[in-house]
């Protein structure tokens, strides 16, 4: 800590989020995090793997999986990813405006994606009867895409917290850290979509 | 503020401390309180498993509630004895080892001391209501269809535990990387520290598998998904793969920790630098490395195939390697230093040819094709006893008696140390060592009886004797930790002549620990000034204001959302009233999350002024 104890100086420096040991703290926590968050997904994807043949005589892969919706929630998720990169960068010129701006388009695209993403699940069951306790295939498919939608959603409460939280006072030294360990944990989520579409979707379609 | 907190002292002020504490040394000692409760309630069940299998076809508890014993004791002992024990130490000690002011995120710490305690009294609830009874590694699918509560008990303990514990992992590891002292480079970090670092990065692996595997074992028995059941496409193998990539790197989470504290008193009391630290230092990394791909050496029996039986049978071997590296440095260490015996010292000394015999009987398990004839009997059984009593329970009692002064500003007494070590090192081989022969005779595990006149009666009755005098030596320990306590006299900052940070530390130790971070010069820090004839750690700052994180109750409210949610997770399959307290909970524990994350916390500090009145 500095002497000054000051978490909005005169001139921000050039990466706020890294400027108090605090920020360095939670910083490279996440990250720790983010190793275990790995682990819980690649055990999860173990799983499904080896359940995803496991139809009980229920829909199989091939028939469910459409892979024009899917193509469209990557695209939205992606690029969500895209949007944050943006608000960090504008974060780091300490332009707290169009840091929001972006975050508030990150927002509302993890928001579309959510929603594909209901609807998805809404049309197995109707459609093809593929619940969650259909057969292990179903509980094992639900169980991986849900867990990864919940953490979509948890981010979603997490954004919108912080977001309405510092709307009125701007950028400073303590809620700089929180912007920027949500846009890691963000970009996380990404890639295990990335993940996901190819292992549950391309894999289902195709293999 | 700091005046502040000394002047409370009724008890409901101290009990509002503790229960608002984010100071590292405190939430040590809870974890202390809460693992040593555990582990006494852990004793307990063992010693009523032993009174049962006194006799043949004893009938001194029924079968049902046999299951539950061995069950409850299991995960009693692994889960919320050893685990926060281990934990407790290194909150007490790792800051002082690195010369840190606090761990990297004090709330964090507390919010995960908070949640190992509900996890521990949310599985203990389950002797009120039906214990769970599949084994501590509750093995689908008899886990998966074992009736009643029980299991489901053993599932939400865990998680909630679990969870607290990878937030104890991360927060070590941050730690350890962002806060160690100036000149307090890796390699010249106490090994008890570097074992804290290596274990935490074992925990943050590790733990995630169990918590996946817990989830798919709730949603069967909860809510009906079909991840175990065969009828369905279920396949129960899956949970022993996860279970058993979590397990067996928590044998080494559990272990890795008694090395470290017992590299820290082999080099204290043969006044010697720690022969080999080096190659410690890699045997410990080396040794956590090949303990995450050796899982499946559990389930040899289950049809693997000699293909993956002989890969896994090797790589285990592998780790007798590093093991044996450790045991010749800690010898070596030994090696014309100047000896000196205690209690600490003592329990370090069994520790090598206790856990020495552990690990030569691991590595006979470990032989795929033998191990189909010791699979699931007391073989096993006095193996896992031998490491884990004898390395991981030596072990905290080895770092009780040794960072007593520092956690509790007493001395322990050497009378009562010694004749309580005699009695427990005598009551463990007894007990133990001839269950290596009741299994080879082919005594199963987890029966409740055994017949008459098949060679296993003499047996039996010797092991439960012995386990009477393990629990003579824990009494004496108690007694004497009590009797430190009122009657000891107030400890002198280094009573061992020791050699690291935290004997640098003024006792008792200030809450801010250090008033201005120390100089690190060297592997052994305190000991290099000693030698140079300054007795104390050069300053590395000019004295200045302390930044201080503020006390919060949040972390016991969230752990409590969390312990009520559970109930309502079981019971929701059989009330829609539970219901309530399923949502009631999360709404708790997540409106404390929110809590958190809006309201600015950002400590506070001790000013300079306020140091050097202290220092008058």
């Amino acid at each position: 800590m500095s002497h000054d104890h000051s978490l909005n100086p005169e001139v921000m420096p050039q990466h706020p989020e890294k400027a108090t040991l605090e920020g360095k703290n939670k910083f490279l926590g996440l990250w720790f995090f983010l190793g275990g968050e790995t682990v819980l997904f690649a055990s999860l994807f173990g799983t499904y793997l080896a359940l995803k043949n496991s139809t009980a005589g229920g829909a199989t892969s091939e028939e469910l999986f459409g892979l024009e919706l899917v193509f469209l929630m990557t695209m939205l998720l992606l690029t969500s990813s895209l949007t944050s990169v943006y608000a960090m960068y504008h974060m780091k010129n300490n332009d707290f405006k169009k840091m929001q701006l972006w975050l508030g388009i990150t927002g509302l695209l993890g928001i579309g994606f959510l929603g594909c993403e209901i609807y998805e699940f809404y049309h197995y069951i109707h459609e093809f009867g593929f619940t969650f306790r259909s057969s292990a295939f179903g509980s094992a498919f639900y169980t991986l895409v849900g867990f990864h939608g919940g953490h979509v959603l948890f981010g979603l409460c997490w954004l919108s917290a912080i977001m309405i939280r510092n709307a009125k006072r701007g950028l400073n030294l303590y809620n700089a850290p929180k912007f920027n360990t949500f846009s890691l944990y963000w970009h996380f989520i990404d890639v295990v979509w990335v993940f996901i579409f190819t292992v549950v979707y391309l894999m289902g379609k195709v293999a | 503020m700091s005046t502040v907190t000394a002047q409370k002292t009724s008890f409901a002020a101290v009990l509002w401390d503790y229960l608002t504490t984010v100071d590292h040394k405190k939430i040590g000692k809870l974890y202390l309180y809460g693992g040593g409760f555990f582990f006494l309630l852990g004793g307990l069940e063992a010693m009523l498993i032993r009174i049962q299998l006194i006799k043949p076809e004893n009938d001194f508890m029924s079968a049902g509630l046999y299951n539950e014993m061995i069950t409850m004791h299991g995960t009693t002992m692994i889960f919320f004895a050893a685990m926060p024990l281990l934990l407790g130490l290194m909150n007490a000690v790792m800051p002082l080892q690195i010369g840190a002011r606090d761990v990297a995120f004090p709330f964090v710490n507390a919010l995960g001391f908070w949640l190992f305690l509900f996890g521990g009294i949310m599985l203990n609830v389950s002797w009120f209501t039906g214990a769970p009874d599949a084994g501590w590694t509750a093995y689908a699918p008899l886990s998966a269809t074992s009736p009643g509560h029980g299991v489901d008990y053993y599932v939400l303990g865990l998680q909630i535990s679990g969870a607290g514990t990878l937030m104890g992992g991360i927060n070590f590891l941050v730690t350890i990387v962002n806060m160690r002292a100036p000149g307090m480079t890796y390699m010249r970090m106490p090994l008890f520290t570097w074992t804290t670092f290596v274990v935490s990065v074992l925990i943050l692996f590790a733990f995630p598998a169990l918590t996946v595997g817990l989830f798919l074992l709730m949603f069967d028995r909860m809510f009906d998904s079909a991840f175990f059941d065969v009828a369905l496409g279920g396949n129960s193998i899956i949970w022993q793969h996860l279970f058993w990539i979590f397990g067996h790197p928590e044998v080494y989470i559990l272990i890795l920790p008694a090395f470290g504290i017992f590299s820290e008193i082999f080099a204290t009391f043969s006044r010697k630098r720690l022969f080999g630290y080096t190659a410690m230092v890699f045997a410990t990394i080396l040794i956590a490395f090949l303990g995450f791909m050796v899982w499946a050496h559990h389930m040899f029996t289950v049809g693997m195939g000699p293909v993956a039986n002989s890969i896994f049978a090797i790589a285990t071997m592998a780790i007798a390697v590093p093991t044996g590296i450790k045991i010749f440095n800690w010898l070596l260490t030994l090696w014309g230093g100047n000896i000196t015996i205690n209690s600490a010292m003592l329990w370090s000394l069994a520790f090598i040819p206790s856990f020495t015999i552990g690990g030569m009987t691991g590595i006979m398990v470990a032989t795929s094709v033998a191990d189909y004839q010791y699979h699931d009997t007391y073989f096993v059984i006095a193996h896992f006893h031998y490491v884990i009593v004898g390395g991981v329970v030596f072990g905290i009692l080895a770092a009780l008696h040794y960072w007593w002064p520092i956690m509790f500003r007493r001395v322990l007494n050497e009378r009562l140390g010694k004749w309580a070590f005699w009695n427990f090192f005598i009551g463990f081989h007894l007990t133990f060592f001839i269950q290596h022969f009741l299994g080879l005779m082919g005594m199963p595990r987890r029966y409740w009886v055994f017949l008459e006149d098949q060679g296993l009666d003499t047996g039996n009755f010797i092991s439960t004797i012995g386990a009477v005098f393990m629990t003579i030596g824990v009494i004496l320990f108690l007694y004497n930790a009590f009797y430190s306590w009122f009657k000891g006299d107030p400890a002198p900052q280094d009573p061992w002549d020791a050699r690291t940070l935290e004997w640098a530390v003024e006792s008792p130790t200030p809450h801010y620990n250090f008033k201005q971070l120390p100089l690190v010069r060297g592997l052994d820090a305190l000991w290099i000034e000693k030698m140079e004839g300054n007795g104390k750690l050069t300053p590395a700052e000019p004295l200045g204001d302390i930044h201080m994180p503020n006390g919060s109750i949040l972390p016991f409210l969230i752990s409590l959302g969390f312990f009520i949610a559970g109930f309502g997770f079981i019971y929701q399959t059989v009330t829609d009233v539970a219901y309530i307290f399923l949502f009631g909970g999360m709404g708790l524990a997540l409106a404390c999350m929110l809590v958190r994350s809006l309201k600015d916390d950002h400590g506070y500090h001790i000013t300079k002024e306020e140091l050097e009145k202290e220092a008058d």
